[in-house]
């Protein structure tokens, strides 16, 4: 949308049974920005770093590093397990979102998924900014009650016996699902098993990816 | 508060969409939206937990047809007005018409990557030793308080077991409020799938929630 569209009359919000203020989010937030820059208060070109920081630095790749070491270095993946927000400092990647990390590792009998009932906290340091489904009514209504027919929509259908453990993150820990290794990666670097590991893989709605 | 945000086994929302490929963002103002919020929230004039409790409080029908990003935004417009640094009628004319309160610090784009690096922790020391230990069984309390809480709705009165004692943190209930950051223990603490959802739920399953010492009762 483009502010051409922006042809509400603000005069006649109350005819309506919603606020016509966020019909056009474009030109709303354009406001906003307009006023506040003019107030001094934000600066537009920390907006911009903000948005190529998380566009091109913090995201799920951080995370695949993390699971790659994981599975490649046998005294990280226990430092993991034991205090994961040092281990993942590690590798360099703290801060928003991240301050307070716990590694949950899925094993043969148990699969781990991560939801946010209440809002939409997430592991930013690791996986980046959260994809809309993540955030969406659907996933966090259903992800605590059904989470196998919620798997079944992603494409990932397990063992009837497998457990399912979800971890609602309800106060300010942040959950990083560390897949199962792959079989047939033995000889694999850490490099080549990063690019196995997808971000769903790392919130439990996948598993990690199979050696092409 | 019982609000819109607390989904947790609610139904009707129809199945989950992931998206191909999706890109981080879906239009130039969702970009603009993320700045926004993290920019005015370098001010120091409110916390998360003020600010998750401004988007909880979007009216249900609003809350639960608009995007994230328009959740952030509705609720960012409240907590500017509420602290004196754009009025709505401000942003719907899209122009200055007052002085703004002063804030803490206004964020500059060589600011950015030293403020994302460092966050913003919310653990505290306490003086008090962990009521509770590993193992414990616990009952989750019963209220519906009309202010912001961590606990879900369908985790409430309901029998657990502590799994791990995760630390001292500001107390979101009371930080919301501006009641100050009050830390508790926060407990990880499992439910078999049963003891919430009842009959015919699944039988492998188990869901955990991080629950703050004063939400818990022992048993």
């Amino acid at each position: 949308m483009s502010a051409d569209h922006h042809h509400h009359d603000h005069g006649h919000d109350h005819d309506h049974h919603h606020d016509n203020r966020y019909s056009d989010m474009q030109a709303r937030v354009k406001a906003l920005e307009t006023v506040l820059t003019a107030k001094g208060l934000i600066d537009p070109a920390a907006i911009d770093v903000i948005v190529e920081t998380y566009e091109t630095k913090i995201g799920p790749r951080n995370g695949a590093r993390v699971v790659a070491k994981a599975w490649s270095d046998p005294h990280f993946a226990a430092w993991l397990k034991e205090d994961a927000t040092a281990a993942i400092a590690s590798l360099g990647y703290t801060g928003r979102q991240g301050e307070h990390m716990r590694a949950v590792f899925n094993t043969p009998e148990t699969h781990n998924l991560v939801v946010c009932t209440l809002c939409s906290c997430y592991p930013w340091a690791v996986l980046g900014l959260p994809p809309v489904w993540y955030k969406a009514p659907a996933y966090r209504s259903r992800a605590v009650i059904d989470p196998r027919s919620v798997l079944a929509e992603f494409g990932l259908t397990l063992p009837e016996d497998k457990k399912i453990r979800v971890w609602d993150s309800t106060a300010e820990l942040r959950y990083l699902v560390i897949p199962e290794r792959p079989d047939g990666t033995d000889n694999m670097s850490e490099e080549e098993l990063a690019e196995l590991v997808s971000r769903d893989a790392m919130i439990g709605t996948a598993i990690a990816g199979a050696p092409a | 508060m019982n609000g819109p945000h607390d989904l947790g086994g609610q139904m009707g929302f129809g199945p989950v969409a992931p998206e191909k490929d999706e890109p981080y963002f879906h239009a130039e103002w969702e970009k603009r939206a993320l700045g926004l919020t993290l920019s005015c929230g370098a001010f120091g004039a409110w916390t998360i937990d003020e600010s998750r409790h401004a988007r909880e409080n979007i009216p249900p029908a609003a809350y639960l047809s608009a995007s994230y990003y328009e959740i952030w935004m509705r609720a960012l417009e409240v907590l500017l007005e509420r602290h004196g640094f754009a009025t709505r009628g401000e942003i719907d004319a899209g122009a200055k018409q007052m002085e703004p309160a002063t804030p803490k610090r206004v964020l500059k784009a060589e600011m950015v990557q030293g403020v994302l690096a460092r966050g913003g922790p919310c653990d505290r020391p306490v003086d008090t030793e962990p009521l509770f230990q590993p193992g414990d069984r616990v009952r989750t309390k019963n209220f519906n308080p009309e202010t912001h809480t961590r606990l879900p709705r369908y985790a409430r009165a309901k029998t657990g077991v502590v799994e791990a004692v995760q630390g001292s943190y500001v107390f979101p209930d009371g930080n919301a409020h501006g009641q100050g950051e009050n830390p508790q223990w926060v407990y990880t603490v499992v439910f078999d799938g049963g003891e919430i959802w009842g009959g015919g739920s699944d039988p492998t399953l188990t869901v955990s929630i991080d629950a703050w010492e004063s939400y818990l009762e022992r048993l």
